[in-house]
């Protein structure tokens, strides 16, 4: 007798490696994107199966929902462009393929020879967890046993952030895009509705991570959908007296984060090893900056360009 | 045959699919789907390294691992797509 969830797992994996393969082969660039966000949903689900509570909701959050709505967004500025790059010669794609086939054989080899469900770092994140300030494992790791990686985390996200309002300067001026006129008053009243919603959701994410699955990523990402939806219909329009406060909120995160991370020392303590009494306090503090870092700057790589004082009739949002 | 195993040969699955795309397809936006696909790949690995036969918990530290890799995804995906933005207005005015 089978297991139906591990049929159902077997049918998730090849459903999951048939997306991808029509992610790349389908002729349609609007197809190829919806099939990328339903690529990453099943993603998730599949990361659930295999008690990855946290990485699903960031995948489903971020690299899924988020990256969604950047894709369209850029999609929506090239569709005009026809995809006429030449191919690669034949010979050429051929050797790539058949290079491909022997990593994918390689990698195989290797992971059938790996045994799993070895004890790995586990054991020592349960021995320490009760010093790390908070409940749940995930959150001690990335916010206290391997807090400088989550720093520098943060930084990348800095960097992402100056290098698209740097490139951006270049582009032509096009429209933002906005729940458009034809939909009526439904984009507003919806927003009205769930964007309270969302952000008790956001802040509670942020909130419950001390003890169960969710922390400052996954509830930025959800407030980042609170900016989205406000661009989107207009609620909030990007001025360019907004600027400073911009880079203020983006540079918060890892401002806090660090100064926090070397206040701590002295005492003989070094940075990031948080006093026991206040490590919860500390921690929560830190995602709290982390989070608003994350969601303003989420949102800012949506809207792209900074923004700018522009005449042109209705050239921006 | 169990979770672990599945979701393992589905990333490599993944992993391959995408690095194939990223290597044989020419246009800016399919390329970094094909990145993307990478990404996730390389994510059901560790997920698939941390994983036990339940009740035992997984490790955490893979998951924190790919919550990192899933972040900085999205910061070089944004990034890729301006540069796409750009190359696409530049061209534009070179055709005019």
């Amino acid at each position: 007798m089978i297991d139906p969830l591990l049929l159902f797992d077997v049918i998730l994996g090849l459903a999951i490696v048939s997306l991808a393969v029509t992610v790349l082969v389908v002729r349609d660039r609007f197809a190829m994107i919806v099939l990328v966000i339903v690529f990453g949903l099943m993603s998730a689900l599949a990361w659930v199966r295999l008690a990855a509570p946290d990485v699903a909701l960031a995948e489903a959050a971020i690299g899924t929902g988020l990256t969604g709505a950047l894709l369209l967004a850029t999609w929506r500025q090239v569709r005009t462009e026809p995809e006429r790059w030449p191919a690669l010669p034949r010979g050429v794609m051929v050797i790539n393929m058949g290079l491909c086939a022997l990593v994918l054989a390689g990698l195989v080899g290797a992971f059938l020879a790996t045994p799993l469900g070895t004890p790995g770092l586990g054991v020592a994140v349960a021995d320490n967890l009760a010093d790390s300030g908070v409940e749940h494992p995930v959150t001690a790791v990335l916010l206290n046993f391997r807090a400088y990686d989550t720093l520098m985390e943060v930084v990348v996200l800095l960097v992402a952030v100056i290098a698209v309002w740097m490139i951006d300067r270049g582009v032509s001026q096009a429209p933002q895009p906005t729940l458009g006129p034809e939909l009526g008053d439904l984009p507003r009243g919806f927003a009205r509705l769930v964007l309270p919603a969302i952000t008790v959701i956001g802040a509670y994410l942020l909130w419950v991570g001390t003890s169960a699955p969710g922390g400052a990523f996954q509830g930025g990402a959800v407030l980042a959908a609170v900016g989205i939806l406000l661009l989107l219909t207009q609620r909030y329009q990007p001025q360019p007296s907004h600027r400073p406060l911009a880079r203020g909120v983006f540079v918060l995160g890892v401002a806090g984060f660090a100064a926090v991370a070397l206040l701590v020392a002295g005492g003989g303590r070094v940075p990031f090893e948080y006093p026991a009494d206040h490590a919860k306090t500390l921690i929560l503090l830190i995602e709290g900056l982390v989070t608003l870092s994350i969601a303003a700057t989420l949102a800012a790589l949506f809207h792209g360009r900074e923004p700018e004082a522009i005449s042109t009739q209705g050239g921006r949002s | 045959m169990s979770t672990g195993l599945i979701f393992g040969l589905t990333g490599l699955g993944v992993f391959v699919v995408g690095l194939c795309g990223a290597l044989v397809l020419v246009d800016p936006l399919r390329r970094v789907l094909a990145l993307k696909l990478c990404s996730v790949g390389a994510g059901f690995m560790l997920v698939v390294a941390a994983w036990k036969a339940p009740p035992e918990a997984p490790d955490p530290v893979p998951h924190a691992l790919v919550i990192t890799g899933i972040v900085v995804m999205i910061s070089a995906t944004a990034v890729a797509l301006a540069l796409i933005r750009r190359l696409h207005t530049l061209e534009h005015e070179h055709h005019d």
